[in-house]
């Protein structure tokens, strides 16, 4: 039988898929079926299987949050927290360097480098050296401190400072590549939009708010939801930041996956773990939607 | 005329490496406003290495030099670094990290790239619920997906002795983000050179891998290093499914090394010097690749 030519190429897709076909349906679509299921069950990881207990996870999520001290309530709370100081900071700081990097020739590429060394380092290297630089008496923000009169600072051994501390060193660890992504948008915007508003008389600081900003707003959007996404996804710094890796002090920087981890892989409460991740999966979803209908807009010029 | 969906399209890859001042503001050349970007860059640029910085001179301070207050080390030493690699697996780490960031990236490039080139250049039944179905599991968060995934693993037993190189792995020798990525990079390459190839009898496979991969080069070389990078910092599902200390990758095999020598801070900054000084030294070699990789890719995104 011979094939014709539409033929035979149909066939050579589906043999150069097939790999990634079966990848996808049993690595990533089956366990996301899974994970509900779970979510259902009290799962016993090591028989693969549980009794349906139907909603009787999320109901022992939902009173446990209503205890006093509860995990679970510090665990979205401080979720909610880390996204709401993280990501606000993290794109105002990387746009005000980008813009800086954009005005300057010598050196870029030594500054470019310097910013974005961070983002390639392991979370947990990061999260040793700032514990380190944390240090009361002995670290070095603390005896800097002290060198110019200030009072020395608890940073992570302290409740209320532990969470902004710990979120600072997640600015610090992904800033750079929030920089990268806004410079190359601002050297993407036509030199003429920006000749031709001066010829209008524009000052810089209206350049910067009717062209830069507005044109800027996709790499904005786009920043924002990958960077609400990082944060809500906090694990490793934070495991490595606080005391036994158990979100303390008195569960101040907790975090979803953190607790995930904690009630999964520690306690064995597999099917209440898989339950706070399909939670997480809608957190993720919900503010992922609302981020794309609120601030997405286009700017025609 | 240009309105601000142009940002992502092909003019990416030639505008990125111009790192002329941005419009409209080059004629000052040595004012005070440019004088004024390199001091806050610069201000910025020292609080990004100071961390590093200090992490390497504490790795090579003698123990009682490290409540001496001194920037510098005034005896610089080694030592640690062989105390380091004779009490602990580093060597095994290092390896294990190789073993599975080698695995993880040799795939992806293969298979993304592939299916990539697949979607764009193909046409077949089914192609839009594909492509659909796979960009689709990129809403799921992995964190959603580690207890099915670790389900799955105790069930086939990759958990246990070498099969633990592959099941730190597979969840990752495919990614939907890198085959969104090079179906976008396909776009660059002609059809008309792939049917020159068709009629001279080149079998499809061939026109993949010896004409249309080769064009994308510099694609494939950034999603090569992203995944590296990516999977060499790997945490959580590492964490999860490593159960003995010969098989931990170097974060995972870094985290549990800290609770052994707490309060050594000498020890945990040549440990945390030890993981991470390698992939700097890989960025800076591959910095204007992977910074500009970062800018192109996320640009698409």
């Amino acid at each position: 039988m011979r094939l014709t030519l539409h033929q035979r190429q149909i066939i050579w897709a589906y043999v150069f898929m097939s790999a990634a076909l079966v990848f996808f349906v049993v690595i990533r679509w089956y366990p996301t079926i899974l994970a509900f299921n779970v979510s259902f069950r009290d799962w016993n990881v090591f028989e693969g299987s549980g009794p349906w207990v139907g909603l009787e996870n999320y109901q022992e999520i939902w009173e446990d949050a209503g205890k006093p001290r509860s995990s679970v309530t510090a665990a979205f709370s401080n979720t909610v927290r880390y996204v709401l100081f993280g990501v606000p900071t993290q794109l105002v700081l990387a746009l005000a360097i980008a813009l800086l990097l954009a005005q300057i020739r010598r050196l870029s590429a030594l500054y470019r480098v310097a910013y974005f060394a961070p983002y390639v380092t392991s979370a947990v290297a990061v999260a040793f050296v700032w514990n380190w630089l944390y240090q009361p008496e002995t670290g070095l923000i603390n005896q800097a401190l002290e060198v110019v009169g200030l009072p020395q600072q608890p940073f992570t051994k302290s409740p209320s400072q532990a969470l902004p501390s710990i979120t600072a060193v997640a600015v610090w660890q992904n800033l750079g590549f929030a920089v990268i992504i806004f410079l190359a948008g601002i050297q993407q915007i036509p030199a003429h939009y920006y000749e031709a508003a001066r010829i209008d008389g524009a000052n810089a600081w209206q350049l910067f708010w009717r062209i830069t900003l507005p044109l800027l707003n996709p790499i904005i959007v786009y920043l924002t939801v990958l960077g609400t996404i990082s944060y809500l996804r906090l694990f490793a710094l934070v495991q490595n930041m606080s005391p036994q890796g158990t979100g303390g002090p008195l569960k101040s920087t907790t975090t979803v996956v953190l607790e995930v981890y904690r009630e999964g892989f520690s306690s064995y409460k597999m099917g209440y773990a898989g339950a706070l991740t399909v939670l997480l999966f809608f957190l993720i979803l919900l503010i992922t939607i609302i981020q794309l209908r609120f601030f997405s807009r286009r700017v025609e010029y | 005329m240009a309105s601000s969906a142009d940002i992502g399209d092909s003019g990416a890859l030639q505008n990125i490496d111009r790192f002329s001042p941005a419009p409209g503001k080059g004629s000052r050349r040595f004012g005070w406003p440019l004088l004024l970007a390199y001091l806050l860059l610069t201000i910025g640029g020292v609080c990004m290495v100071t961390p590093f910085v200090w992490m390497i001179l504490t790795s090579v301070k003698p123990p009682p030099e490290l409540v001496n207050f001194s920037f510098f080390p005034e005896n610089p030493t080694l030592q640690n670094y062989s105390n380091v690699l004779n009490t602990s697996s580093f060597e095994r780490w290092y390896l294990n990290s190789i073993i599975v960031a080698t695995i993880s990236t040799v795939s992806v490039v293969f298979f993304d790239t592939l299916v990539g080139y697949t979607l764009n250049k193909f046409n077949f039944p089914g192609k839009n619920i594909i492509f659909i179905g796979m960009l689709g599991t990129l809403m799921i968060p992995t964190e959603m997906l580690i207890i099915p995934w670790f389900t799955m693993s105790v069930n086939w037993s990759w958990h246990i002795g070498y099969a633990q190189y592959w099941g730190i792995a597979f969840p990752g020798v495919i990614t939907a983000a890198g085959i969104f990525l090079m179906r976008q990079f396909f776009d660059g390459v002609p059809n008309e050179l792939l049917d020159a190839a068709r009629i001279d009898g080149m079998n499809e496979f061939g026109i993949w891998w010896r004409i249309a991969a080769p064009l994308v080069k510099p694609a494939i070389a950034a999603l090569a290093i992203f995944n590296f990078i990516g999977n060499w910092n790997a945490y959580l599902w590492p964490l999860i499914l490593a159960n003995s200390r010969e098989f931990y990758t170097l974060p995972v095999g870094l985290s549990f090394f800290r609770g052994e020598s707490t309060t050594h801070w000498e020890r945990i900054m040549t440990a945390a010097s030890l993981a991470s000084i390698p992939l700097l030294i890989i960025f800076l070699v591959f910095q204007r690749q992977i910074i500009r990789g970062i800018a192109l890719t996320g640009l698409k995104g």
